[in-house]
């Protein structure tokens, strides 16, 4: 990799530019969303707002949660815990695709010698009813993010089509700054006496996540909370004048918790679609609430 | 002519639809002028990821047209009259016509229609031909309704050397720029002829538009890249037909990867760069797969390729390093120690877990063996294994190694001496005692009284990784007697369960591959020449199994998430149908299941109706697929299905009889011979409506197969009864021919002999001859007529022994 002086020297510095980058793009910058998710996409900033018919300009970093991809803190490519960002831009404007080329020169990927490719991938959340047309970005071979154009969600056609960015924090750091091993990413600027790396931050967090995640998490409980807040969520949307913004926190506390006892190994394969199937019921009940008051109040 | 250029630019279009796409480009456009009178010529197209670029030649105008419409007659009702006025285009009816004919005047119009500017014709066109553009998929972009594949950019049309400006589409307008490689030339460019786009594209644009000579180019440079290395390259057709849809500018590249990787299997390194990386594998001089692989870039850059090689290298390194993960994991565990994990993999919902598929097949595939020349116990054993790599990492990473993983980790299991030597008794206990005493042919290898040798272990590897096949009618057919008889068992247990839960093909859609399953069987059994019947035999066993399945399933899935209401009729039959057995007969493992059909039918006339729904089903789509087959391998339809209309069930016999029949129909005797039995046929059919005597025979055939006495003739003198004297020698002759000729042809199909069964009926073409030619059937006697229609109706069923001629054409 050459030496491009546009190189951002951290981790956290990776993040402020894209910020920087899509603020001058017009998004607003949100900051994460304070429920446990499986993935940016979750965060109600784009599962709903993608939703409806007024336009919708955000960008947000979203720590995202896959207990079964914890590995101790051992292997050097996978976490329980990581980190998205995230673009939604409703309606998508034309010329996103250059855009989001923009926001690779930001954070110093030089694209004279850097092979950048759009290769068809169409992304699907069964989760969330979700769908859309698209590709994963290849640099030099490597999936730097994945790119779609909304065209269904929560089961429901979209009224403008949303144009939707992820980028995997973690991987196009360690590809940006060529490190092999997560850990080993500067997380704030390197060589002073305040420098952390990502394991400084984040290692004992993985250890102690997997362990919980693996060996301690009571399912019972789980299992437990799993109803509830599957009972809460339907009480919501229940309601005269339902609510679907706490409603969808409940959805979402349940496809975490439903991931959990994922993890634990105590889903069987056959209960598998079951449990899939109630968690995409809530969060389509949400999406639909949500839209029916949308466009109440635009009406 | 003037020559037109139509540049469609988009977002990256995905690599498998550009050539299909292409091709709609050329066939939708060239319909759209030829309906506006023009004539294009020399149409193609250039495809590439951000393009779709249709070329033609065409007038600039399309020709007047003058046209006469005959109108009312003169005086006819106004109405009439006013409707003809609308539909010519006239003001007023003295613009028409008067002309005369016998029946007095009427009006004509005559109508021109002024040609068309081209120009005019592609404003209205090209909008009509993208917004129904047939992609797989497509997608709206923004605020607008517009579909297309992905989010359209922008248009060029360029006629006669000029730009058609302002062509909307989706919210995009023609303009006369075009736009290069996204980072070596990106222009635009103005562009107004083919030449000026040719130039602004091959030249700063850095754009190969043209699809072959971009292909060309890639396989040249990667051919280059590696001999200049001393390599070669191992060619894909399929990889390089994707790589060519994925750049505009191609540039091979040699890339390294670490030497210890090539101790993985080719197979799942070849896989693993293909459909990972789109990157060729390369190998040395001796043949081996070489330590490098080449990547095709889509730009040259100041570093030549460094940083493009050093970053797909570490990609590949990384996917490599987690194949090689998954293989160490997969082999630490035997392959049949896998077995159980089948539990958690549903093969359908409806039909149980993939468990239970595997142990219906090995069950079945124990009793085809015989019929195949293996031996049943390897086949049973086989079949146990076939499926357990299903669950293995490396199948879940990569689907199409299902099979050659399992002959892997089991060849490991035989290197490491942990495989089965001995045939031991296998964990699942329930099995029916009915099927042990069915495949107990090698008492001596059943007791373990002979371990496995090499051959043994060879041949169970082989119909691991082989049972999937024939995948499609191009496929390699297994040949290995124990992987014959595992990938016929696996391919007629999935007919009949899918048959049995009611989830046939219908028209274009065939989600379960049962077409090709049954292609498969087919292909099976006439490469290996297999005489082995599609009868009840061989369906029985797996469909009993499939309902013991089926309702396990759908127990298990109905207390457990189904609704009952997304059962089919069938299936609720089924488990109706066999929960009534299970109640009446307790374990219907502890009891044979002979004895309990035998006693099922004492007590229920038509208690095996679903079983024999299915199986007639599955015949009946079997012998469908035959037709098809039989086709393809070039012979006539109507001679197919006289065959098939014959009966039976022996796919083989089928397939065998059409050829010899189709021979012999080439032969003049044949043609003849054909002649002969319609005339006779037609004799008898035209009697039977005389006598009106309703044909009975639920096939719609005319004439009973067996000759049996109730024949269309009405006769009660039938032929061969004794004391039938014939009153003329032709008769007569006629008579000693069939007497002399049928127990040859018996004789000859009893040997599957048909050339020899079709060249003794041939014997029969002179006497029938002679005898329509001197004999009148329709005699005045009676009696001497029914004898007649008696020796005719024999003349037919004894063609009817071979196939049935009624069938053929002519």
């Amino acid at each position: 990799m050459t030496d491009s002086p546009a190189k951002p020297a951290s981790f956290q510095e990776l993040i402020l530019r894209l910020q920087t980058y899509w603020s001058a793009q017009g998004c607003a910058i949100l900051q994460p969303f304070d429920t446990e998710v499986g993935a940016g996409t979750l965060h109600p900033a784009t599962v709903l707002r993608s939703l409806g018919p007024k336009p919708w300009n955000v960008a947000y970093v979203q720590p995202s949660r896959r207990p079964a991809d914890g590995r101790y803190g051992e292997n050097p490519n996978r976490l329980q815990h990581y980190y998205q960002f995230q673009v939604l831009m409703k309606p998508n404007p034309v010329d996103l695709q250059d855009r989001y080329l923009g926001s690779l020169d930001a954070i110093g990927i030089d694209r004279t010698v850097h092979d950048i490719r759009f290769v068809e991938d169409d992304w699907e959340n069964p989760t969330v009813g979700a769908w859309g047309l698209g590709w994963e970005v290849w640099c030099d071979g490597m999936e730097v993010s994945q790119y779609t154009y909304f065209q269904q969600v929560g089961g429901m056609d979209v009224d403008l089509v949303s144009g939707e960015l992820t980028y995997g924090l973690e991987r196009l750091a360690m590809y940006v700054f060529g490190v092999d091993n997560v850990y080993d990413l500067p997380f704030n600027a390197p060589g002073l006496p305040t420098s952390l790396s990502y394991g400084d931050v984040f290692r004992r967090n993985e250890v102690e996540q997997s362990e919980y995640n693996f060996e301690h998490a009571d399912t019972d409980n789980i299992l437990e909370r799993f109803r509830m807040a599957e009972a809460e969520c339907k009480a919501l949307l229940a309601l005269e004048k339902p609510l679907p913004l706490p409603a969808y926190e409940h959805a979402l506390k349940a496809s975490h918790l439903f991931n959990l006892l994922d993890a634990r190994g105590v889903v069987s394969a056959t209960q598998r679609p079951e449990y899939v199937k109630r968690v995409r019921d809530l969060a389509r009940g949400c999406a639909s609430a949500w839209v029916k008051g949308e466009k109440a109040r635009a009406a | 002519m003037a020559e037109l250029l139509f540049e469609i630019f988009s977002e990256e279009i995905p690599a498998r639809m550009q050539v299909r796409a292409g091709g709609e480009l050329v066939r939708l456009m060239d319909a759209a002028l030829k309906d506006a009178g023009l004539s294009p010529n020399d149409s193609h197209v250039l495809t590439g990821p951000r393009r779709l670029t249709y070329i033609t030649d065409v007038e600039t105008r399309s020709p007047d047209v003058s046209e006469e419409r005959k109108g009312p007659r003169v005086g006819a009702p106004d109405r009439a009259i006013e409707g003809f006025m609308r539909g010519a285009g006239l003001d007023d009816i003295a613009q028409a016509e008067t002309r005369s004919d016998k029946k007095g005047d009427y009006y004509v119009a005559m109508i021109h229609s002024e040609g068309r500017d081209t120009a005019d014709i592609l404003r209205d066109a090209i909008p009509a031909v993208m917004n129904d553009f047939p992609w797989p998929k497509s997608m709206t972009s923004g605020e607008s309704d517009f579909r297309w594949v992905r989010p359209l950019r922008g248009l060029t049309v360029l006629l006669d050397g000029r730009s058609l400006d302002g062509i909307e589409v989706g919210g995009i307008a023609s303009d006369n720029l075009v736009h290069g490689h996204r980072q070596m030339g990106p222009g635009p460019f103005a562009v107004a002829t083919l030449a000026d786009y040719k130039a602004a594209l091959d030249g700063d644009g850095h754009v190969m538009a043209e699809r072959k000579a971009r292909q060309e180019r890639i396989l040249d440079q990667a051919c280059t890249v590696c001999s200049e290395a001393g390599l070669e390259l191992v060619e894909d057709e399929g990889l390089l037909d994707e790589v060519t849809g994925l750049v505009e500018w191609p540039v091979a590249l040699l890339g390294d990867m670490d030497p210890d990787f090539l101790e993985l299997p080719d197979e799942v390194i070849r896989l693993t760069l293909k459909s990972h990386q789109k990157t060729f594998t390369v190998r040395n001089e001796g043949g081996q797969l070489a330590p490098h692989f080449v990547i095709i870039a889509n730009l040259e850059t100041p570093d030549d390729g460094a940083t493009i090689k050093a970053g797909n290298a570490k990609v590949i390194s990384a996917r490599l390093s987690d194949a090689r993960f998954f293989q160490e994991e997969d082999r630490k565990r035997k392959l049949q120690d896998y077995h159980d994990d089948l539990k958690d993999l549903v093969f359908h919902k409806k039909l149980g877990s993939m468990h239970d598929k595997a142990e219906r097949v090995a069950a079945l595939a124990r009793e085809i063996a015989p019929h195949v020349g293996a031996n049943p116990i390897l086949a049973e054993k086989a079949a146990r294994l076939a499926k357990c790599d299903l669950v293995t990492q490396t199948v879940i990473e990569m689907t199409s190694l299902q099979g050659k993983v399992g002959r892997w980790i089991y060849e490991h299991d035989v290197t490491l001496g942990r495989a089965d030597s001995l045939p031991s008794a296998h964990p699942d206990e329930s099995r029916d005692p009915a099927d042990a005493e069915a495949s107990d042919l090698d008492p001596g290898v059943r007791r373990g009284e002979r371990e496995w040798g090499e051959a043994d272990h060879h041949a169970i590897a082989v119909a691991i990784e082989d049972h999937y096949k024939p995948q499609g009618p191009s496929d390699a057919v297994p040949t290995e007697p124990v992987a014959v008889a595992v990938a016929l068992a696996d391919k007629i247990d999935t007919l009949v369960g899918f048959w049995a839960i009611d989830e046939k093909p219908t028209g274009s859609k065939d989600p379960y591959a049962l077409r090709r399953a049954a292609l498969g069987v087919i292909r099976l059994i006439a490469s290996n020449s297999i005489n082995y019947g599609i009868d009840l035999s061989s369906l029985k066993l797996p469909l009993r199994r499939v309902f013991r399945d089926a309702d396990n399933a759908i127990r298990r899935f109905t207390r457990e998430s189904l609704p009952k209401a997304t059962l089919t009729d069938n299936t609720v039959n089924i488990i109706n149908e066999w929960e009534r057995r299970l109640n009446l007969y307790g374990d219907i493992g502890r009891s044979s299941i002979s004895d309990i059909e035998a006693e099922i039918r004492l007590s229920d006339p038509e208690p095996m109706k679903i079983e024999a729904d299915v199986h007639a089903d599955v015949s009946a789509f079997l012998k469908d697929r035959l037709h098809v087959y039989l086709r393809g391998q070039g012979h006539r339809h109507d001679v197919i299905d006289a065959v098939i209309a014959q009966g039976g069930d022996d796919l083989l016999a089928i397939s065998r009889r059409v050829e010899a029949l189709g021979m012999f129909l080439l032969e003049e005797d044949g043609e003849d011979l054909v002649q002969g039995y319609k005339r006779a046929a037609n004799i008898l059919r035209a009697e039977e409506k005389k006598t009106s005597k309703p044909s009975a025979r639920p096939d719609g055939s005319r004439y009973p197969a067996d000759g049996s006495a109730e024949s269309g003739a009405g006769s009660q003198i039938e032929f061969g009864m004794s004391g039938v004297e014939y009153s003329a020698d032709e008769a007569r002759l006629l008579a000693e021919a069939l007497t002399k000729t049928r127990p040859a042809i018996d004789a000859a199909l009893e040997a599957a002999d048909y050339p020899a069964a079709l060249s003794a009926l041939a014997d029969l073409r002179e006497p029938i001859d002679e005898f329509f030619e001197a004999v009148v059937v329709n005699s005045d006697d009676p009696d001497e007529r029914a004898r007649r229609l008696g020796l005719l109706s024999a003349v037919v069923e004894t063609f009817h022994r071979i196939a049935d001629f009624s069938r053929l054409d002519g």
